[in-house]
């Protein structure tokens, strides 16, 4: 339980996805202009990252460790999650045209999200059980979102701001991604697994 | 004559024109991440580029045979076992800079870079226009990774060819103290921020 909720912890404040260890900096980067739309990539990525974790979880220990498989790993997840996505756009569109509407959009781009592949790999890499690696994708992808949106309210409000020409467009979005994971390392050091 | 300057034109204009991190803001995960040391740097630019360049050439070579409606996932497939060769490569013969380079190494399989140049180049072209393309597009990633790693080695650490403490050589003397801002991950976002800048100025300048 205590492991459980320094995982939690960790992986949306002090080891945060996006600000802290760069894993999905182009999603970041791109869809962070608006608020909503902001919002809208987060749910995405918070449902298929946790699926998708879920699912390389079990394979990787039930059938590549068994048959002695691991190198075939990255072919493997990479596969999982570009179904998986395409999977679950389908069942969305079939059950809930009204969340497919809200998030259909999003879901292909995920597929190259490199946050998704890396909560995948690393649950496996640092040999977390089941229920732990189940709550690190979810702390991963909340803390992920966590970055998205503050990032959306922050070029919100930019672009009534004057930028120098030179920086105008990804070069001031960066600076600003830089002061915002400069706020973030304040959590560092506070909690280790 | 002219079809050399097809490959010519194929080859350079990745480097500079459309260099993949400060033109096109594309494969910035590994950028910001590995760059706290030029080795780091240079060693996943090469990695990457080798994986870009075999996918390129493969990609290029089945043009004809992948079907139209699941190519994106014959391509990562594709991707995916070159970035699984490499992986296995540098755990047998640079395992310092394995370790060093993480989870990063089999994140390349999902560089957008790579995917990128297979679905707009590669599956269209010829093999040596592919090839070509590939080589530019590989040195332009190095070339950017190498320089944004020197300006945050130097800031962050004051070093030049760190961590190894054989090669690694100390620009300021021993008293000097680094902007450590420049080894944490903030540092990253800053300095790409304002190189990105600098590059824009100086295009500008230059009418590129």
């Amino acid at each position: 339980m205590e492991k459980i909720l320094s995982i939690i912890f960790i992986y949306i404040l002090v080891e945060n996805f996006v600000l802290q260890r760069f894993f999905g900096i182009c999603p970041f980067l791109g869809v962070s202009r608006k608020t909503e739309t902001a919002m809208g990539m987060s749910m995405a990525v918070i449902f298929v990252m946790t699926l998708a974790t879920l699912v390389t979880w079990l394979l990787y220990t039930y059938i590549l460790v068994p048959f002695r498989l691991e190198y075939m790993q990255i072919v493997t997840f990479i596969l999982v999650i570009a179904g998986l996505v395409q999977f679950v756009e389908i069942v969305m569109r079939k059950i809930s045209p009204v969340l497919y509407q809200g998030l259909g959009i999003f879901l292909p781009l995920i597929t190259t999200n490199c946050a998704v592949l890396a909560v995948a790999l690393l649950a496996v890499r640092q040999e977390f059980t089941f229920i732990e690696s189940i709550f690190f994708a979810i702390a991963a992808s909340i803390g992920f979102s966590l970055a998205l949106v503050i990032m959306a309210g922050i070029r919100e409000r930019l672009e009534m701001a004057k930028v120098p020409q030179a920086l105008e467009g990804t070069a001031i979005t960066l600076i600003t991604a830089g002061i915002l994971s400069l706020a973030f390392l304040g959590f560092k050091g506070m909690l280790t697994l | 004559m002219k079809s050399d300057n097809v490959y010519l034109g194929d080859l350079t204009r990745g480097i500079v024109k459309e260099n993949p991190v400060f033109r096109l803001v594309l494969g910035m995960c590994p950028t910001l991440a590995v760059t706290v040391f030029i080795v780091n740097g240079f060693g996943m630019g090469l990695a990457a580029a080798a994986v870009l360049i075999a996918s390129n050439l493969v990609i290029s070579l089945l043009r004809k045979f992948i079907p139209m409606e699941v190519r994106i996932p014959c391509f990562i497939v594709i991707i995916a076992t070159f970035v699984t060769i490499i992986e296995m490569v540098l755990q047998a013969f640079q395992p310092a800079l394995y370790e060093a380079l993480g989870v990063f190494v089999p994140l390349i399989v999902v560089n957008c870079i790579i995917l990128g140049r297979a679905e707009a180049f590669a599956s269209k072209r010829p093999v040596f226009r592919s090839l070509a393309d590939g080589v530019g597009v590989g040195i332009g990633f190095i070339v950017a990774l190498v320089i944004l790693s020197t300006v945050r080695e130097i800031l962050g650490q004051g070093t030049i060819l760190g961590p190894d403490p054989a090669s690694a050589i100390h620009l300021f003397g021993a008293n000097f103290e680094p902007m450590a801002l420049f080894a944490q991950p903030s540092g990253a976002f800053i300095a790409l921020g304002l190189l990105m800048g600098l590059v824009n100025v100086i295009f500008k300048r230059f009418n590129i």
